[in-house]
C-alpha cells in the first residue's frame, strides 16, 4: 500500500483537462446531447428540454464505469475545493443555508440532519446511503446509481467531512444487480485514483465506503430497520428514543440520506447556495425526481423545479394521458402516498402543497390513473403492498392494515356492507397515530385519499354493488341486448363451455351463473355502432 | 425536572421515561411489552399518552421525561387508540380463556376486562396455527401469542442464549427456532425465562392444572446452588405445582432451568425422607441421630485398622458453602483425610 502515489490537487485537475476533449468527442459522435456555452452538457429532445436536471445531470451523458468521465464533468471538483478551503462548520452552514430537503420520503432538511452529527462528540461516526429504494414502480435511485455512482460517492465523502465520519455504507437492494456492479467498480476506481480512501489528496481527510445489499424487505428502506439490517439483526424499526443523527449504527452518530439527496450534495458545492435556492420553491428548493409511470404517454424519469404543478408534468413532459381517455388521477409518493383527483392537477409539486392535500411528495413514484381505473382497486392494491411488507412488529400496523385490507376486498368483491367506510376511516385514524414506524403511519394514506376524493365510487360498490368505472370483475355483469344480430361470434369465443346459448340470427343470452366475466364476448361482438354485449 | 400529569405538577429525575414517572405517581399505565430490564421494543403500542406538542399519541415506555413536558394519559383520544390496539389483538386470539392455563394471570384479560373489550370486532384471518411441544418443560402455542416480543428479548439480553426468534413479516410473523427445527434441537437451554414474561398463555410450562386464584406463594430460596436465587413456589393445597422467578430480587427475575422447572421432586414418591442405612444388604429408613451414632460408630472401628485414608466423603453442591465447608473440616482434621469431594465436579 505505502508505495502508492498520493493523488494530488494538480493531477486531478490534469486527469480533467486530458479526458474532458474525450468525453465532449465522444458525446458529440453520439448525438444524443448538446454542449453548452458554461460547459454543461444536456441531454438533447422535446422530453427533456422540459426538465431540470440536478440529480440526474450526468445519466445518459457519462459512462459510469469510467471515473474519468465523472472527472471530466467536474466530478470530485466539489470535494477536492471543500477538503482544501472550507472548515465541516462551513459546510454544514451551507447545507442549512441551501435548505436541501431528502429525497427519501420524509423532506426533512439534510443540513440540520447533519448539524446534529456533527455537535455529536463521538470516536467513531458513520454516513449510509440509502439505496434500498423499495416504492413499487420506482426507479429514481436506480438510474442514478447505475448511470452516475460517483456523485453518489461524492456525496457522502463531503458529508463524512462535514459531521467527522470516516466510514460510509451504501445499503443497497440486491434486486439492482447492475447498481451494484457499477458501485463496486466506481469505489474501487475511486480508492485506487485515491479520492477515497486514506489520506485524500494528502489533507489528511479519510473516507472509506462499503456496501451492504438488502434483500427484498420494503420496511428495511426505513432508517432504522436498515440499521438494524446493517448490523446484522432482523430488519425492524426501532423505537426512537434517541435520534439516528447521535446513536444509530452500532449506537455511533450516522447520517442517513437518500441516493438523490447525495447525488445534489456535490452540485450545491460546485455550483453554490444561491444558485441552488433560485430553483423550485422558497421551502422546496431544487428539483425533484419523479418516476412517471401508468397511463402516461411518455412513463419514466422526469427531473423538474420543486413547485412545478402536477399538470405540466403529466400533461407537458408525460404527454398526457394514454390512448386518448381521460384523466382520473395521480398517486404520489407509493405506497404510503395518496390519490390526487382531477380537479386538484393545478397543485405545484412540492412538499407542503402535496402534504395539504392528504397526499404526499415520498420518494418520486407518481402513477397516471385514466378513466376505467377503479379508485376502490387502487386502495387495495397499494394496502395489499403495505400488509405484505409491514415487519409484523407493532400491533395497529401488523393487525390493523390487515384488517383494513379485508374490509376492501370485501367492498370489491362485492360483499361491502354499510358502515364499512365509516369503519376504515375510524380504523385508519388509530393505525396512523399509533403505529410504531412511517410505514404504519402512512399505510393508510391511499385508503384516506380516495374515500376523501372518490366517496362516490365506494358507496357505489357498496350499496349498488357496481363498479363504475367497470374494472371491479366480480361486480360487473355482461348482457347481450336486443341489438344481437346472432352472429354466434360471442358463443364461439367463449372459454365457458354452455355459458352463451341461442341459435344463429337470433338473440343470444349469458348464462350468468357460470360466467366468469372475461370480457371476451364483449370483445368480439361486431354489432356496430353499439356493441350488442354491454358491460353493466 | 418539573412535569405535569394529568394535571398534576410532579418533580421526576432526569432519564427516566414517562412511564416510570407515572408509575411512581401511582398511575397505571397499561404494558404489554416492557419490561424495565429490557432495552424498550415499543411494540404494543398499548402505553401510548398524549404529549402536549407533539402530532401523534407517544409511547410512554421508550419516551424520555422533558421539562415542563405535559402529559396527558386519559384522553379521548388515547384511551380510544388503546381499545382498539386491543380489539385489533383479541380479533386475532383464540377465546379459550376457559381452558387456558393463564387465565387469572394474563395481562391481556385484564386489560380487555378494564377496557371492556368483550371481544374482537374484526372477524378475518386468524394467526397460522402452530405449536412447538418438543421441549420436555414448556410449550408454545402461536395462536395465543400477541408477538410482544418479550420471550426473544428475554432470551438474547438476559438469558443470553437467543434461541429463539421471529420468521415471517406482518401478519404472519411468529415467533420460531432457527430453521423451524424446534425447541428441543435449538440452543435453547430450558431456563424457561421466556415462560415466565409471557404475557399471556402462548408459553406455558407443562404443568398440573390449577388456576391461579386458588393458590398461595410461598417465597423462597432456591436450594440448587449457591447463587440464591429468590422465587416464588406456587402451592395448590399441599403440592407445590408451578415456580416463579421473584423480581425484587438479585436474581432479576431469571432462574435456570432447574429453579424454574426442576421442582417436581418435592412430591415425588421417590423422594428421600430420611437417611438410609444398610442392614442385611438392604437400606433401611433411619433417623438423622441413628445415622450419626452409626458413622461414628463404624469410623472409630474401622480406622485403627484400615487407615483414614480408607474414608472417602461426598458432598452436595445444595448444601451451603459453610456446610460444605464444616463437611472437608470433618474429614480432614477429625478423620484425617483428604479424600473428600462434592458432586459438582461429577
Ligand atoms: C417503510 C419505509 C420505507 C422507506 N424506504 C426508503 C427507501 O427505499 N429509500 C430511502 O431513501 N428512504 C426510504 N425511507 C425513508 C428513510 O426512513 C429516511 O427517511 C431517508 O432515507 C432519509 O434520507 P433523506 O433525508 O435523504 O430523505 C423509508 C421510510 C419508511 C418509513
Ligand atoms: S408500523 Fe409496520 S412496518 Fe413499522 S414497525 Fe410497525 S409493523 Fe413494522
Ligand atoms: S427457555 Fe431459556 S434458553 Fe430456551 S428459549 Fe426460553 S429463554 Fe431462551
Ligand atoms: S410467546 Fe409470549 S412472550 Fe413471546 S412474543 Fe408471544 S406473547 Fe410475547
Ligand atoms: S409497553 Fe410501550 S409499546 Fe408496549
Amino acid at each position: 500500500m505505502g508505495c502508492r502515489k498520493v493523488l494530488t490537487l494538480e493531477r486531478l485537475q490534469q486527469i480533467r483537462k486530458e479526458h474532458r476533449p474525450i468525453l465532449e468527442a465522444r458525446v458529440g459522435e453520439a448525438g444524443n446531447a448538446d454542449i453548452n456555452e458554461d460547459g454543461s452538457i444536456v441531454l438533447n429532445g422535446d422530453y427533456y428540454k422540459k426538465q431540470v436536471r440536478i440529480a440526474l445531470k450526468n445519466c445518459g451523458i457519462i459512462n459510469p464505469l469510467m471515473i474519468e468521465d465523472y472527472i471530466a464533468v467536474d466530478g470530485y471538483s466539489a470535494l477536492a475545493n471543500i477538503l482544501f478551503n472550507k472548515s465541516s462548520g462551513e459546510i454544514i452552514d451551507d447545507m442549512m443555508a441551501s435548505n436541501l430537503r431528502g429525497r427519501g420520503g420524509a423532506g426533512f432538511p439534510t443540513g440540520r440532519k447533519w448539524n446534529e452529527a456533527f455537535k455529536y462528540d463521538a470516536d467513531q461516526k458513520f454516513m449510509i446511503c440509502n439505496a434500498d429504494e423499495g416504492d413499487p414502480g420506482a426507479f429514481m435511485d436506480r438510474s442514478i446509481l447505475e448511470n452516475d455512482p460517483h456523485s453518489v460517492l461524492e456525496g457522502m465523502a463531503i458529508g463524512g467531512y462535514a459531521v467527522g465520519a470516516d466510514k460510509g455504507f451504501i445499503y443497497v437492494r440486491a434486486e439492482y444487480p447492475i447498481a451494484v456492479k457499477r458501485l463496486r467498480t466506481a469505489i474501487e476506481q475511486a480508492k485506487e485514483l485515491g479520492i477515497l480512501g486514506n489520506n485524500i489528496l494528502g489533507t489528511g481527510f479519510s473516507f472509506d465506503i462499503e456496501l451492504r445489499l438488502g434483500s427484498g424487505a420494503f420496511v428495511c428502506g426505513e432508517g432504522t430497520a436498515l440499521i438494524e439490517s446493517i448490523e446484522g439483526k432482523r430488519g425492524m424499526p426501532r423505537t426512537k428514543i434517541h435520534r439516528t443523527a447521535h446513536k444509530g449504527l452500532w449506537q455511533k452518530p450516522t447520517i442517513i440520506n437518500n441516493v438523490e439527496t447525495y447525488a445534489n450534495v456535490p452540485v450545491i458545492f460546485q455550483k453554490g447556495v444561491d444558485w441552488f435556492r433560485s430553483i423550485g420553491t422558497e421551502k422546496s428548493p431544487g428539483t425533484k425526481v419523479f418516476s412517471l409511470v401508468g397511463k402516461v404517454q411518455n412513463a419514466g424519469l422526469v427531473e423538474v423545479p420543486m413547485g412545478t404543478p402536477l399538470r405540466e408534468i403529466v400533461y407537458d413532459i408525460g404527454g398526457g394521458v394514454q390512448d386518448g381517455k381521460g384523466f382520473k388521477a395521480v398517486q404520489t409518493g407509493g405506497p404510503s402516498g395518496g390519490c390526487i383527483p382531477a380537479h386538484l392537477i393545478d397543485t405545484p409539486v412540492d412538499f407542503e402543497s402535496l402534504g395539504k392535500i392528504g397526499s404526499i411528495m415520498g420518494s418520486g413514484g407518481m402513477v397516471v390513473m385514466d378513466e376505467d381505473t377503479c379508485m376502490v382497486d387502487v386502495a387495495r392494491f397499494f394496502l395489499e403492498f403495505t400488509v405484505d411488507e409491514s415487519c409484523g412488529k407493532c400491533v395497529p400496523c401488523r393487525e390493523g392494515t390487515k384488517r383494513m385490507l379485508e374490509i376492501l376486498e370485501r367492498i370489491v368483491s362485492g360483499h361491502g356492507e354499510d358502515g364499512d367506510i365509516e369503519l376504515m376511516e375510524d380504523l385508519s385514524e388509530t393505525i396512523s397515530k399509533a403505529s410504531l414506524c412511517g410505514l404504519g403511519q402512512t399505510a393508510s394514506n391511499p385508503v384516506v385519499t380516495t374515500i376523501k376524493y372518490f366517496r362516490d365510487e365506494y358507496e357505489a360498490h357498496i350499496n349498488e354493488k357496481k363498479c363504475p368505472s367497470g374494472s371491479c370483475r366480480p361486480l360487473i355483469k355482461y348482457f347481450i341486448t336486443e341489438a344481437c344480430i346472432g352472429c354466434t361470434r360471442c358463443a364461439k369465443s367463449c372459454p365457458v363451455d354452455s355459458c352463451i346459448t341461442g341459435k344463429v340470427k337470433e338473440r343470444h343470452v349469458i348464462n350468468q351463473d357460470v360466467c366468469i366475466k372475461c370480457g371476451t364476448c364483449y370483445e368480439v361482438c361486431p354489432v356496430k355502432p353499439v356493441k350488442a354485449v354491454v358491460k353493466g | 425536572m418539573n412535569i405535569t400529569i394529568d394535571g398534576i405538577q410532579y418533580e421526576i429525575k432526569k432519564n427516566t421515561t414517562i412511564l416510570q414517572a407515572c408509575k411512581d405517581a401511582g398511575i397505571n399505565i397499561p404494558t404489554l411489552c416492557h419490561d424495565e430490564r429490557l432495552n424498550p421494543s415499543s411494540s404494543c403500542r398499548l402505553c401510548l399518552v398524549e404529549v402536549e406538542g407533539t402530532k401523534n399519541p407517544v409511547t410512554s415506555c421508550s419516551t424520555m421525561v422533558r421539562d415542563n413536558m405535559v402529559v396527558n394519559t386519559k384522553s379521548k383520544d388515547v384511551i380510544k387508540a388503546r381499545k382498539d390496539v386491543l380489539n385489533l389483538i383479541i380479533s386475532n386470539h383464540p377465546m379459550e380463556c376457559l381452558t387456558c392455563d393463564k387465565s387469572g394471570n394474563c395481562k391481556l384479560q385484564d386489560y380487555s376486562y378494564e377496557y371492556g373489550v368483550a371481544e374482537g370486532t374484526f372477524k378475518g384471518a386468524k394467526r397460522t396455527p402452530k405449536t412447538d411441544t418438543s421441549n420436555p418443560f414448556y410449550d408454545y402455542d402461536a395462536r395465543k401469542c400477541i408477538l410482544c416480543g418479550l420471550c426473544v428479548r428475554v432470551c438474547d439480553e438476559l438469558q443470553g442464549t437467543a434461541a429463539i426468534g421471529i420468521e415471517n413479516r406482518g401478519f404472519d410473523a411468529v415467533v420460531t427456532t432457527p430453521y423451524n427445527e424446534g425447541l428441543i434441537n435449538s440452543k435453547c437451554v430450558s431456563c424457561g425465562n421466556c415462560v415466565s414474561v409471557c404475557p399471556v398463555g402462548a408459553l406455558s410450562p407443562k404443568r398440573q392444572k390449577y388456576r391461579y386464584w386458588e393458590n398461595k406463594k410461598i417465597r423462597t430460596t432456591c436450594s440448587y446452588c449457591g447463587v440464591g436465587c429468590q422465587m416464588d413456589l406456587v402451592v395448590k393445597g399441599d403440592k407445590v405445582v408451578d415456580v416463579e422467578p421473584a423480581k425484587d430480587a438479585l436474581n432479576n427475575g431469571l432462574l435456570c432451568v432447574k429453579g424454574k422447572f426442576a421442582y417436581k421432586f418435592i412430591n415425588h414418591p421417590d423422594r428421600l425422607k430420611t437417611p438410609l442405612i444398610k442392614i442385611n444388604g438392604r437400606f433401611e429408613e433411619a433417623t438423622w441421630d441413628e445415622a450419626y451414632r452409626y458413622i461414628r460408630k463404624k469410623v472409630n472401628e474401622l480406622k485403627p485398622e484400615y487407615g483414614a485414608d480408607s474414608f472417602a466423603g461426598l458432598t452436595s453442591a445444595r448444601c451451603t458453602n459453610e456446610e460444605n465447608y464444616l463437611f472437608q473440616k470433618l474429614f480432614r482434621a477429625v478423620i484425617g483425610t483428604n479424600n473428600v469431594d462434592h458432586c459438582a465436579r461429577l
